[in-house]
């Protein structure tokens, strides 16, 4: 059983309103980069940097960021997990890095993020923008911006669907 | 993938292309001012060499510490090895201490396998007698495909003493799953005419092989006593075999040339040789920690049943 | 104190001496055969129902290393005899390599009384070709030979001296008895440092080879010195096509000469040890499966006369090392009848009057254990074996023998020996050894 919960006019509204409240939120673009958690994360980033440049006209920089090896349950599952690529072409020092995910959900992502993210230098802030807040949280950990929050049950599967990827836009909500 | 590391034979085509693609992860890791992931936290890798070979252990102990694993450095000499415990004692030893990889070194041939037998940890062979050397196989792929795009197709000659090299082993088979033309190229003393079953050519001259080559690619001679038997003397060898730079001139533009170290420089390869812009070996020793790191980790990351 | 007395009922006889294959009732009374036929009176005499079970003459081993004396770690007499008796075996010929050598009476002596003393089956001690099998000076034969001794070998070591081999083959003509000299046909230069046989996959698992040529050389200079001397040659456990050909050729020819082969060489081959499984290294080594299928063309054509087992008992800290510094061999007494019959009688390959031929009747003959081998005939000493052929079982601890070196390790095997009886008396009787 499922249902749409967003669809691409949704995902469009929510990411345009993330990219006012992170301009008004840091006083311009000037000190904030993106950096996406790979995979999903960072194709919701380009497009926030995108909806930033038509307000702005300025270019944020861009980075992807992989946190498998960051993950805290390696060696849980039957194969290591898969690594997909890190590019963060900037320095992160000084900078306010907004962490931009699909979906929060237990926070555990984010926290292995953050930890990535101070492995490659000092933010000087670290934000977090995610689509979709589903609830259920094991760390302490809030989002700074939300596109929209799904109250979810605990082992229902909440997936963004984005268009380079999955051939549409749409976030759908899967319960068990 | 298996739960060991024993042989190039027990990898597919799919294994190594997820081995080399890890890799390639890691050298990014590599390229970091913080070189350190915290993926294997917790994990204790031993190192339980039998044979010296400072360059593979620094090269895996540098990847465990690299993945946070602890890594203990097991020295056969000076311990109880030296004093006459067995290979199995010394692993249960190691097991009983909590060791969740043992990287091997051995001098005689299935050490990594019998080990396999007595401990319920990784294994991962570092050269075992004059059978296999997965990981420098590995680490050859890695900078093939980096230098030259590709593996698939490649014209490679491989070259010496085939008979008693784990490296010629490891590197045959796993080319040659990867599609690879492989020649291997020595006198016939050094090269069993049974590496035809590998799906390999076996040529005795050189010079006739150079100009096909998008790599050649030159094994260590070995200069104990016992391997003499085989040609009348290194002299001869070196003059018959021996990369010079008369024979460099003979390859294709494009060609590389590689060695797994350490060298004999005026043996099995001029100094000027070594020295050349398409001689790789640096570039061999630095991919080693990052196919290293990612044998560790998907060996170490998977899932901890008992095989 | 006289024998218990038997009625064997219902068996199928294989008695290959007599060439019969037919259900009949055996009756066994004070240590030999009383009575053969149909529908027996049991006449006091405690009935065994064997009926569905084979009865053959009591397994004779030409080919036995018990290890007493001196490496009591690995075998002792009475041990060893207790699993040939378990594999239904009533005789084996003890190898002489033990220390110390078996090169003198008094050691043919001192294992003979120990085997009547702790043994589980008749032991025929073989006498070393060579003083301290040195391969130099030879044994003081004539005197092994007063002592009993009809077999000599310098076994585990191949006589690599022709001139030394030549001299024993000549010599061993100067007595009455039938002396048999049998040696072990490995060139050991060819084989030096050579841990399996060398071919594809030894190249592949980067261990030394050990050449089928080593065999041909010697089996083929051998078989020359045989024809020189009119001496009696024995080819212990033969292992390639190529020397299987030499003797069939030289049987051909008149030449005296017997030859044996092993139940580990007519079951697995040398991609068998793909894992370095040290129970599979045994010298001669496992070959090819061409090598494999000579072996039982020559085994069913009588190129090859007997199936010897090569017991070759290592203690387990010797065996689980590297590879290549585990001692050859592989336990066998235990397992060879089954082997034989699982292997070779069941898909047909050979006929079990022929199986057991090479069993016992054959090797009883080579050795000469007149008391061994059948017939089973009124008045024969009663060494006999009743097997259950379809009893299934997998090879594994605890064996019988000391020693868990088992090259069959694991493996599904189809018969099993029910009872084995030593001149009347039971050392093995409901599958369990009494003795």
């Amino acid at each position: 059983m499922s249902a749409e919960v967003m669809d691409a006019s949704d995902i469009r509204r929510a990411l345009t309103r993330i990219a006012h409240e992170i301009l008004e939120r840091n006083g311009g673009p000037e000190e904030v980069v993106l950096v996406g958690i790979a995979q999903r994360g960072d194709e919701l980033a380009r497009r926030l940097a995108e909806r930033i440049r038509e307000i702005e006209g300025v270019e944020v920089p861009v980075g992807v960021l992989d946190i498998t090896l960051y993950r805290d349950d390696i060696g849980m599952s039957a194969e290591a997990p898969e690594l997909h690529e890190t590019r963060i072409p900037f320095d992160v020092s000084e900078r306010t890095v907004v962490l931009v995910d699909d979906v929060l959900f237990t926070g555990r992502t984010v926290r292995a993020a953050m930890d990535a993210l101070t492995d490659l230098g000092r933010p000087r802030r670290i934000q977090l923008a995610v689509l979709v807040d589903r609830g259920h949280r094991e760390l302490p950990i809030r989002p700074d911006f939300v596109g929209k929050n799904v109250p979810t049950g605990r082992r229902a599967q909440v997936r963004v669907l984005v268009e380079e990827v999955d051939g549409r836009d749409a976030v759908v909500v899967q319960e068990a | 993938m298996n739960r060991h590391l024993l042989s190039m034979r027990d990898l597919s085509a799919e294994d190594v292309v997820r081995i080399l693609d890890t890799a390639e992860s890691f050298r990014e890791v590599g390229t970091r001012v913080i070189k350190k992931v915290p993926a294997l936290r917790g994990r204790t890798v031993v190192n339980l060499f039998y044979e010296n070979s400072t360059r593979t252990r620094i090269s895996f102990e540098l990847a465990a510490k690299r993945l946070s694993a602890d890594v203990i450095n097991f020295s056969t000499t000076g311990s109880s090895v030296a004093k006459g415990e067995s290979l199995k004692d010394t692993a249960l030893t190691l097991q009983a201490m909590g060791a969740d990889a043992i990287v091997i070194r051995h001098a005689s041939s299935g050490a990594p396998h019998r080990l396999t037998t007595w401990v319920r940890g990784h294994v991962l062979n570092a050269g075992d007698g004059t059978h296999e050397h997965p990981t420098q196989a590995l680490l050859d792929l890695y900078t093939l495909r980096e230098r030259l795009g590709r593996l698939e197709g490649l014209r490679v000659a491989i070259v010496g003493d085939v008979l008693h090299s784990r490296v010629a082993r490891s590197l045959s088979f796993g080319l040659v799953t990867m599609g690879s033309e492989v020649t291997l190229v020595g006198p016939p003393t050094l090269i069993p005419p049974e590496a035809l079953a590998w799906g390999v050519q076996i040529d005795h001259d050189l010079d006739a092989v150079l100009p096909k080559l998008d790599v050649c690619y030159l094994l260590r001679v070995q200069t104990e006593r016992q391997r003499l038997e085989y040609v009348p003397s290194i002299r001869e060898y070196a003059r018959r075999y021996g990369l010079t730079s008369a024979r460099v001139a003979m390859l294709p533009d494009e060609a590389i040339v590689m060695h797994p170290g350490p060298m004999n420089r005026g043996v099995e390869i001029d100094s000027d040789v070594a020295d050349l812009p398409r001689s790789v070996m640096e570039a061999q020793v630095t991919n080693g920690i990052a196919v290293r790191m990612a044998l560790l980790y998907l060996l170490l990351g998977a899932g901890g049943e008992e095989g | 104190m006289s024998a218990p007395a038997w009625l064997l009922r219902g068996a199928r006889v294989v008695d290959p001496a007599q060439g019969r294959d037919e259900p009949l009732d055996v009756l066994v009374r004070g240590g030999v055969v009383a009575e053969v036929g149909v529908g027996l009176d049991a006449a006091g005499a405690t009935v065994l129902d064997v009926a569905g079970a084979l009865l053959a003459p009591g397994l004779v081993d030409l080919h036995a290393h018990l290890r007493e004396p001196g490496e009591e770690h690995k075998e002792t007499i009475a041990t060893g005899t207790r699993a040939a008796a378990a594999g239904g075996y009533t005789a084996v010929a003890a190898m002489a390599n033990t220390s110390p050598v078996s090169d003198r009476a008094a050691v043919v002596r001192a294992v003979r009384e120990l085997a009547e003393a702790t043994g589980a089956c008749d032991v025929f001690p073989v006498g070393a070709i060579t003083k301290g099998q040195q391969g130099e000076t030879l044994a003081e034969i004539g005197e092994l030979v007063e002592a009993g001794v009809r077999l000599l070998s310098d076994d585990g070591r191949c006589v690599a001296s022709a001139r030394v081999l030549r001299n024993a083959l000549t010599y061993a003509r100067a007595f009455a008895e039938p002396v048999v000299i049998a040696d072990h046909a490995e060139d050991p230069d060819l084989v030096e440092g050579g841990q399996m046989h060398e071919g594809v996959h030894s190249v592949a698992l980067g261990l030394a080879g050990r050449p089928a040529e080593a065999e041909e050389v010697i089996v083929a200079r051998d078989l020359a010195i045989a024809r020189m001397t009119g001496g009696r040659l024995h080819l212990c456990h033969l292992s390639s096509a190529r020397a299987v050909e030499l003797v069939r050729r030289a049987k051909q020819e008149g030449i005296r000469v017997s030859a044996e082969v092993t139940p580990h060489h007519l079951t697995f081959t040398d991609e068998d040890l793909r894992d370095y499984d040290t129970n599979l290294k045994v010298n001669p080594p496992l070959r090819t499966a061409e090598d494999r299928e000579a072996l039982r063309d020559a085994l069913v054509d009588g190129t090859i006369d007997a199936v010897a087992t090569d017991h070759a008992p290592h203690a387990v800290e010797e065996k689980e090392v590297e590879f290549d510094r585990a001692p050859p061999g592989t336990i066998g007494l235990e397992t060879a009848l089954a082997v034989v019959l699982t292997e070779l009688v069941a898909p047909g390959r050979i006929d079990l009057l022929r199986a057991i031929d090479a069993l016992s009747t054959t090797p009883a003959r080579i050795l000469g254990a007149s008391e061994h081998g059948g017939p089973i005939a009124p008045g024969r000493p009663a060494n006999l074996v009743v097997v259950d052929p379809e009893a299934s079982w997998v090879v594994e601890p605890p064996f019988v023998s000391k020693a868990r070196n088992a090259a069959f390790l694991g493996r599904r095997l189809r018969g099993r020996v029910v009872h084995t009886l030593l001149r009347g008396r039971p050392t093995v009787l409901d599958g369990k050894v009494v003795a």
